[in-house]
């Protein structure tokens, strides 16, 4: 009998529940919850807004801020109360649960093929699920090694170039080259090491996951996939050429030592150039350089940014014309100068405000044709993967509590019993 | 108990240690909303910023709608206050003076709920509020943290209440006051230290709270404090560190202001009735 009551009144208030989009006399409301956060970024999106609602009397757009810091949870929510907004900014490495649980919409029909040819294909593969294409991606940064340029010139080193990029043997080589009465050649900033470590292992031919005839995925921790972390351990604990007190740390921890001349080099996100020009002491030479490469060249994987619409908006197509609009090639320029980060679209790459060697831009465009998806962009179950088992796993490895016979160990038995719920 | 010299050296050292752990966080909050970017970089950071800037509170001010969303909070969190302790009072005063089993279940389930995971609960009341209409709306929001004070506000209530001897009714029924005239004239005034405590913890706990408002409120101009205060976080938890500071530092000022004016309130609150006279 209580069962019957509970399940007639989830069901009465789940009838309740209403779309996204509304009409007003005939206009119609969009809402488009953006995840900007840098000043510039925040800047061009509501100017963005602004000169469509100037330009599109009849669909109204309206911004709404949202954070990085706590988007799918709040998402979820609004999904599952039928309040999602119309147009959701977010990164490609959250959509697969979404995608999935049937909550966005599949914009296959709903892009115009400019934008479609725009974007190539490894980009469209990131937010591609099954049969169905649910975001658009826009955004996307390379991690790039970000150095003293007077320590470097000094020091003799050959400077890589995308060209002619550092091979990992070479890297570490140099890194000890650079080390030495308390100064370090690297800090690697390791306290989320599981994208890092795999992102960067594409360059020599990282796999990790193995898809099945089946379709099952598998983890095997191969030589290829290797020879990121083995580098890595050998700086830290070995060497003494990478700084052992970063490895726990975020990307911004380690500025203050880089800038204080501790660390020849930082790896991070491209975005950095941002927190780097802002906070570097006057007269403090800095370039961007490419990540090391090696059997896969300098490939490594990312997790593009996305505009994506919402499965419940009853104005998809209006939502779909609008993040065209938002990602027109003179427009995605924008997005990307204001979030310090490049485009995924050709045209927008080509731009010459990208081009320029200022600020490393030149250095981070090349790269884009390097850009694969993320290895575990569509493996289900990598989430709990990733904190259950490769986080501790990967720490201990590079903080020398264990070897690499335990780290693969734990990232292959573990973690295929791990993904194997998530697989029956 | 007399204690030696050496100990009461002791033991005020080890209290000043603890008084500067816990002020550290807060005063390197105010130190960093003063230091320009460059100071913010620094491997020598130091404690009074060498260039001491207000650009961060500009900054902040100009991106995100701050006293709007402070205006918000402060609207949420008086309100929640208010009506928490409207409800809890009554209901302190049967749990406390009613030694019956309900009062027992009331209690143990006032327990239970304060560990309830706030996810559990988030997607049923959303439902909830939406069918309501309270979505995206304030007095939604003060709906959730009224619900969620009452607990605490009770049991806190209800030690204050067990606190006032039933003497003191039972002689002004004596003297002819009726049962409300007692309430009023004589328990009320008795418990309005308790009151006050009860409802500036309220406050304190609505103004603080992040997911609900998260959650609930959608629009920019409907924000609370905490929900603005993430959006100088980026991905991969990248801050904007000086103008996070500097609003970080402006919305600790009235929890700070508020719990100098009750910490005294509060801790007489939880011991009363601990010892018996």
């Amino acid at each position: 009998m209580h069962a019957r009551l509970l399940a007639l009144v989830l069901l009465l208030l789940l009838a309740g529940c209403s779309s996204g989009g509304t009409r007003d006399n005939g206009r119609i409301t969009l809402r488009f919850q953006s995840l900007a956060w840098q000043e510039e970024s925040v800047e061009a999106n509501k100017e963005l807004v602004k000169e469509w609602n100037a330009t599109h009397p009849g669909v109204r757009v309206e911004y709404v801020q949202g954070s990085w810091d706590s988007v799918h949870d709040q998402l979820l929510t609004a999904f599952e109360g039928g309040e999602a907004p119309d147009i959701i900014h977010d990164a490609s490495d959250d959509l697969a649960d979404f995608a999935y649980g049937g909550y966005l919409a599949d914009l296959t029909h709903l892009l115009p093929a400019r934008l479609k040819s725009d974007i190539p294909r490894r980009s469209w593969e990131t937010t591609t699920f099954g049969d169905g294409v649910y975001g658009v991606p826009f955004l996307q940064e390379p991690r790039v090694l970000i150095a003293n340029a007077k320590w470097l010139k000094r020091s003799g080193v050959r400077i890589p170039t995308p060209e002619k990029p550092w091979s990992w043997a070479e890297f570490r080589r140099i890194t000890e080259q650079l080390s030495g009465r308390g100064k370090y050649g690297i800090a690697w900033p390791l306290k989320e090491p599981v994208s890092a470590t795999l992102n960067l292992s594409l360059s020599t031919g990282g796999q990790l996951f193995h898809r099945g005839a089946d379709g099952k995925v598998t983890v095997r921790f191969e030589a290829a996939d290797q020879v990121v972390p083995r580098t890595i351990h050998a700086q830290a604990g070995t060497d003494r050429s990478a700084s052992p007190t970063t490895l726990g740390s975020g990307g911004s921890d380690t500025l203050p030592g880089f800038f204080g001349g501790r660390y020849a080099m930082v790896p991070l996100g491209f975005s950095y150039r941002q927190q780097i020009v802002q906070q570097a002491p006057k007269g403090f030479d800095w370039q961007v350089l490419p990540a090391p490469a090696g059997a896969g060249g300098l490939t490594q994987g990312v997790s593009p940014q996305t505009l994506s619409v919402a499965e419940d908006s009853p104005h998809k197509k209006e939502a779909a014309a609008f993040i065209d609009f938002l990602l027109s090639p003179r427009n995605m320029v924008r997005l990307a100068l204001g979030d310090w980060m490049l485009p995924t679209g050709n045209r927008a790459l080509n731009d010459p405000a990208l081009r320029t060697p200022e600020h490393g831009w030149a250095a981070g465009t090349a790269l884009a044709a390097h850009l694969r998806p993320a290895p575990a962009q569509t493996v289900r179950g990598y989430p709990e993967w990733k904190d259950k088992v490769a986080t501790p796993a990967l720490q201990e490895y590079y903080s020398g509590a264990i070897g690499i016979r335990e780290l693969r160990e734990r990232l292959e038995e573990d973690g295929n019993l791990v993904l194997a719920r998530y697989q029956r | 108990m007399r204690t030696s010299t050496p100990a009461r050296v002791g033991q005020y050292t080890a209290l000043l240690a603890y008084l500067a752990f816990l002020a550290f966080p807060f005063l390197w909050l105010v130190s960093t909303a003063f230091k320009p970017p460059r100071e913010l970089g620094s491997l020598h950071p130091t404690w009074i910023p060498e260039d001491p800037t207000l650009a961060n509170f500009r900054q902040a001010f100009d991106e995100q709608p701050l006293l709007h969303a402070a205006l918000n909070s402060l609207l949420a969190a008086l309100a929640a206050a208010v009506v928490a302790v409207l409800i809890a009072t009554p209901m302190a005063y049967v749990v406390a003076r009613r030694r019956s089993r309900l009062a027992k279940a009331v209690t143990g389930w006032v327990v239970v709920s304060q560990a309830f995971p706030f996810v559990l609960l988030i997607i049923p009341l959303f439902l909830v509020l939406k069918n309501l209409r309270l979505v995206n709306s304030v007095p939604g929001l003060v709906l959730v943290y009224v619900v969620w004070a009452l607990p605490f506000a009770l049991w806190m209530l209800a030690g204050y209440v067990r606190a006032v001897p039933p003497e003191l009714e039972e002689a002004a029924a004596v003297d002819g006051a009726g049962r409300l005239r007692t309430l009023v004239s004589v328990t009320a005034p008795l418990l309005a230290p308790g009151i006050v405590a009860t409802g500036l913890f309220a406050f304190i706990t609505a103004w603080n709270e992040f997911f609900f408002a998260l959650v609930l409120l959608k629009t920019p101009e409907k924000q609370t404090l905490p929900v603005v205060l993430t959006h100088f976080i980026g991905a991969e938890g990248v801050a904007d560190l000086g103008p996070l500071a500097a609003a970080a530092f402006l919305a600790t000022l009235p929890s700070l202001v508020v719990f100098a004016i009750i910490q005294r309130r509060i801790t007489g609150g939880m011991l009363t009735g601990a010892v018996k006279s």
